[in-house]
C-alpha cells in the first residue's frame, strides 16, 4: 500500500469533497498544509488579513452556495480568532469545516509557543470538534467531518490537527462512507402528526404561517410558496427567514419580533393557530413568553428535537426537515377559508404600514428603496445594528435576491468579510453590503483581500457617527445619555466637555483609495441613484459608498425587550 | 418555581474518547442545569462509557437536557431512569477518628444496622463502607454528622442498571 503524510491526505479529501475555495492564513504548525496547497491547482486560496474575517467570509460563502465553508489557521492565535466566527456559524446553523494547526504531539499540555485547546475552548459554540491524535484516524475525522456539518442542522466543525500527526506517512485511502453511532440526523416526516397539524390548519379560523431560517436553510422556499398559495393563508417570518416567500407577495405580512412590521405582530397576537416552520421562538422574536400568540395552538416543525417546546409550549411538535416536511404537506393542504382573517390583516397595514419618519431630508430606507429598483438580482449581505434591521425591514427579497447577516449571535464585523465570501462563491451576482460606521471598522483591514481578488462588491455604509443601536437604547430608555456610543468622543471631546469634537475618522472615502478601492460620499437624497450607478461601472474593484445619515434615524416600530404588543412604540 | 422540581436520574452511553467528559458537564454548566451528581466508567466495549447522571429539575427542564444530551455527537444512547425499574447503588466511605471505646461500640452497631461494613480498624479510629442508595447514604451522613466530631466522608456518586425485566424471568 502506498503511504503518504497526513498533509497530503487532507489535501486529498478536500478535493474528494468537493472543496473548491478553502479560506486561509498560515503559521508554524500549518506551514506544510500550505506548502502542499502551493503544489496544485484545484483549491482556490484565500488569503484574508484576520482569522475573524476568514472565517465570516467562509461561513458567508457557505450560506450563498449551500456548500460546505472550509477555513484553514494555525495553533494559538491563529484559532482562537476562530471563536467569534464558530459561534456566528453555529448560532445561525452554517456548515463549516475549520482545520486548526496544533503543536505536536509531546508538546500538548507544556504552554508550548502558539498552543492552545482550541478544541476545549469551542466545545459549546461548535457542532462538533476533535483533536487527530493518530494518523490512522486522519481520514476518517476529515470525512465525519463534512457529513456533521452538513446534515441535520447544519453547523460548524472543528478539527485540530496537531503537526507530527500531518507529518507522519500512512493510508493514503479516504474513506467513502460514514457510520457515526452516535449521530443519526433524522430523516422523513411523521405522517400522522403532520396531518393532525393540517387538520388543526383547515379548522383554524386565523391561520398563520411562521417561517424561520430553516426554511431558507432548506431550500424550501418555492414549495412553500405553492404551500402557502394553496392555502391561502398569510405569512409572517423570523428576520432569518425573510424571504421564505416573497416580500412582495400578497400574503406576506412583514417580520415578526423587536423591529417587526406592526401588523406581522398583531397577527401574531390575534392568530388562533400559528404553524411554524424552522424557528427557535427566539427572545427577540417573542418578547414577553406568556403574551405570545396568546389565543394560538401552535405547530412547530423543526429539525432539531431540542428547540421543539423548549422556550414555548408547542400543541402538535413535528421533527423534520423544513424542505421535507413542507413538500410532504404540499401533497395534503386545501384552501382555507381565510378571507375575513386576511381583511382584518389588511386593516392592520393600513394603520401602521411600516414607514419611517423623516429626520433628515435622507433617509435609510431611501437607500434601501433605491437597492430594491437598480437590482434585479442580488445577495445582499448586512452587519449588525440599526442598518442590519432597516435592511430586515426593506430589502426586497425575491427568488433572485437574498440577504444574509448575523442573526442569531449579532456579530458586529460580520458584513464586510461576509460580502467578499458572498461573492467568491457568486463570481455572477452583484452583492451589495450593508454596514454602519461601527460594523465597518471591525473588519475593515478586508479591503485588501477585495481589491485583491478583484471583488467589485458595492459597500454600503450608513454613517451616522454613532454605534446607532445602542444609542437607541440610550435615547428611549436611558435618558439620552450616549455613553460609549459616539464614535467621534475622545480626548477632544472630553476636555470640552463634549462641546467640540473632531471630524469623523477615518475618512472613508480616502480609505477605500488607499487600498486601491474607489469611493463615493452622499449626502442627498439624489446622489443615491446615481452612486449605485457609478458603483456598477467598477466590475473589478469594490466601491464604497458612504451615507451620511442623521443620527436620530430609530428603527420603528420596537417592542421593548421582554415586552408585549401593548409596550410596541411606533414613533417618537 | 415548579412545584414537579425533583432528583431525576439519566444513564448515558457515550464515547469512550478525550473530552466527552468535560463536554457533557460543559453542557450542564452552559446551560445552567442542574447536575448533582455524575459517574463514569468503560463498559464490557472498552469504545463505550455509561454515565450514571442525577439531576434536580422540573419535568420542562429535564425533557430539554434528554434532547440536549442527544444532540451530542459523543452521545450514544440517553436512558431516562425516571419511569423504569433499576438497581442503583451509592458507594460511602466514613472514617472516624478520635473514637471512645462507646464510639465504637456505636459505630459497629450502625453498621450493623445500615448493612456496612468495618474494612479498617485503628486504636481511637474505624473505617465504614456503605453500599447503598444514595438517599441512605445521606440520612448516614446526617446521623454521623451529629453523633461523631471528627469525620471524613468520600462518596462515589450513584451507578445504576435496568433490572431484568418480568419477560426475561
Amino acid at each position: 500500500m502506498k503511504q503518504i503524510s497526513g498533509n497530503k491526505l487532507l489535501v486529498k479529501a478536500l478535493k474528494e469533497e468537493g472543496v473548491d475555495t478553502l479560506f486561509g492564513y498560515p503559521g508554524a504548525c500549518t506551514i506544510d498544509i500550505s506548502d502542499e496547497l502551493y503544489k496544485q491547482n484545484d483549491i482556490r486560496v484565500i488569503l484574508p488579513r484576520h482569522e475573524q474575517a476568514l472565517v465570516h467570509a467562509a461561513d458567508a460563502y457557505a450560506r450563498t452556495t449551500g456548500k460546505v465553508g472550509v477555513c484553514l489557521v494555525t495553533s494559538g492565535p491563529g484559532a482562537t480568532n476562530l471563536v467569534t466566527g464558530l459561534a456566528t456559524a453555529n448560532y445561525d446553523s452554517v456548515p463549516l469545516v475549520c482545520f486548526t494547526g496544533q503543536v505536536a504531539r509531546h508538546l500538548i499540555g507544556n504552554d508550548a509557543f502558539q498552543e492552545v485547546d482550541i478544541v476545549g475552548i469551542t466545545r459549546s459554540i461548535t457542532k462538533y470538534g476533535v483533536t487527530v491524535r493518530n494518523r490512522e484516524d486522519l481520514g476518517r475525522i476529515i470525512k465525519e467531518a463534512f457529513y456533521i456539518a452538513q446534515t441535520g442542522k447544519p453547523g460548524p466543525v472543528l478539527i485540530d490537527l496537531p503537526k507530527d500527526v500531518m507529518a507522519e506517512p500512512g493510508s493514503a485511502e479516504y474513506p467513502k462512507t460514514v457510520n457515526i453511532r452516535g449521530y443519526k440526523p433524522s430523516t422523513g416526516v411523521h405522517i400522522g402528526q403532520l396531518k393532525r397539524a393540517i387538520k388543526m390548519l383547515n379548522k383554524a379560523e386565523r391561520p398563520l404561517f411562521l417561517a424561520g431560517g430553516g426554511v431558507n436553510i432548506s431550500g424550501a422556499n418555492a414549495v412553500f410558496k405553492e404551500v402557502v398559495e394553496k392555502t391561502n393563508v398569510p405569512v409572517v417570518t423570523t428576520v432569518m427567514g425573510r424571504g421564505a416567500v416573497p416580500t412582495n407577495h400578497p400574503l406576506f405580512v412583514g417580520n415578526l419580533g423587536m423591529h417587526g412590521a406592526y401588523a406581522a405582530n398583531m397577527a401574531v397576537g390575534e392568530c388562533d393557530l400559528l404553524f411554524s416552520i424552522g424557528t427557535r421562538f427566539n427572545d427577540r422574536i417573542t418578547g414577553k413568553l406568556h403574551e405570545f400568540a396568546p389565543h394560538a395552538q401552535i405547530v412547530h416543525i423543526d429539525i432539531d428535537t431540542a428547540s421543539i417546546s423548549r422556550n414555548i409550549h408547542v400543541d402538535v411538535p413535528i421533527v423534520a426537515d423544513a424542505k421535507e416536511a413542507i413538500t410532504k404537506m404540499n401533497e395534503y393542504v386545501n384552501v382555507c377559508n381565510t378571507k375575513k382573517w386576511l381583511d382584518e390583516i389588511g386593516g392592520w397595514q393600513q394603520e401602521h404600514p411600516l414607514t419611517m419618519k423623516k429626520h433628515a431630508e435622507m433617509g435609510p430606507m431611501d437607500i434601501i428603496r433605491e437597492i430594491n429598483r437598480q437590482f434585479e438580482e442580488a445577495i445582499v449581505v448586512t452587519d449588525v445594528g440599526q442598518h442590519q434591521m432597516f435592511a430586515a425591514q426593506y430589502t426586497e427579497i425575491t427568488e433572485k435576491k437574498k440577504i444574509i447577516m448575523s442573526g442569531g449571535l449579532g456579530t458586529m464585523g460580520y458584513g464586510f468579510p461576509g460580502a467578499i465570501g458572498a461573492k467568491l462563491g457568486n463570481p455572477d451576482t452583484p452583492v451589495i453590503m450593508i454596514s454602519g460606521d461601527g460594523g465597518m471598522q471591525m473588519n475593515i483591514q478586508e479591503f485588501a483581500t477585495a481589491v485583491l481578488e478583484e471583488l467589485p462588491l458595492i459597500l454600503c455604509v450608513f454613517n451616522n457617527t454613532y454605534l446607532g443601536m445602542v444609542r437607541q437604547w440610550q435615547k428611549l430608555f436611558y435618558g439620552k445619555r450616549y455613553g460609549m456610543t459616539d464614535l467621534r468622543s475622545g480626548a477632544l471631546s472630553r476636555r470640552t466637555n463634549g462641546e467640540e469634537k473632531p471630524e469623523y475618522t477615518p475618512d472613508f472615502i480616502k480609505l477605500a483609495e488607499s487600498y486601491g478601492a474607489k469611493g463615493i460620499r452622499v449626502t442627498k437624497k439624489e446622489e443615491i441613484a446615481a452612486a449605485f450607478e457609478e458603483a456598477k461601472k467598477n466590475t473589478k474593484v469594490p466601491t464604497l459608498i458612504e451615507f451620511i445619515i442623521d443620527p436620530e434615524e430609530m428603527v420603528y416600530p420596537m417592542i421593548q425587550p421582554g415586552g408585549t404588543l401593548e409596550d410596541m412604540i411606533m414613533d417618537c | 418555581m415548579d412545584s414537579n422540581v425533583k432528583k431525576r436520574w439519566i444513564s448515558l452511553y457515550v464515547e469512550n474518547q478525550v473530552g466527552v467528559l468535560s463536554k457533557i458537564s460543559g453542557l450542564f454548566s452552559g446551560k445552567s442545569y442542574n447536575l448533582d451528581s455524575l459517574t463514569v466508567g468503560t463498559t464490557e466495549d472498552p469504545t463505550v462509557s455509561r454515565m450514571t447522571i442525577a439531576t434536580v429539575s422540573d419535568d420542562e427542564t429535564f425533557e430539554q437536557i434528554k434532547k440536549q444530551l442527544n444532540r451530542l455527537v459523543e452521545v450514544i444512547k440517553v436512558i431516562d431512569f425516571t419511569d423504569i425499574f433499576v438497581r442503583m447503588k451509592e458507594i460511602l466511605y466514613v472514617k472516624v477518628r478520635k473514637c471512645t471505646q462507646e464510639d465504637k461500640v456505636e459505630l459497629f452497631q450502625i453498621a450493623e444496622t445500615f448493612k456496612a461494613r468495618v474494612i479498617d480498624y485503628g486504636r481511637d479510629s474505624l473505617l465504614l463502607e456503605f453500599v447503598q442508595t444514595a438517599t441512605k447514604n445521606d440520612a448516614v451522613i446526617k446521623l454521623m454528622k451529629e453523633e461523631f466530631k471528627n469525620i471524613e466522608v468520600v462518596r462515589g456518586g450513584s451507578v445504576g442498571i435496568e433490572s431484568i425485566s418480568m419477560m426475561e424471568r
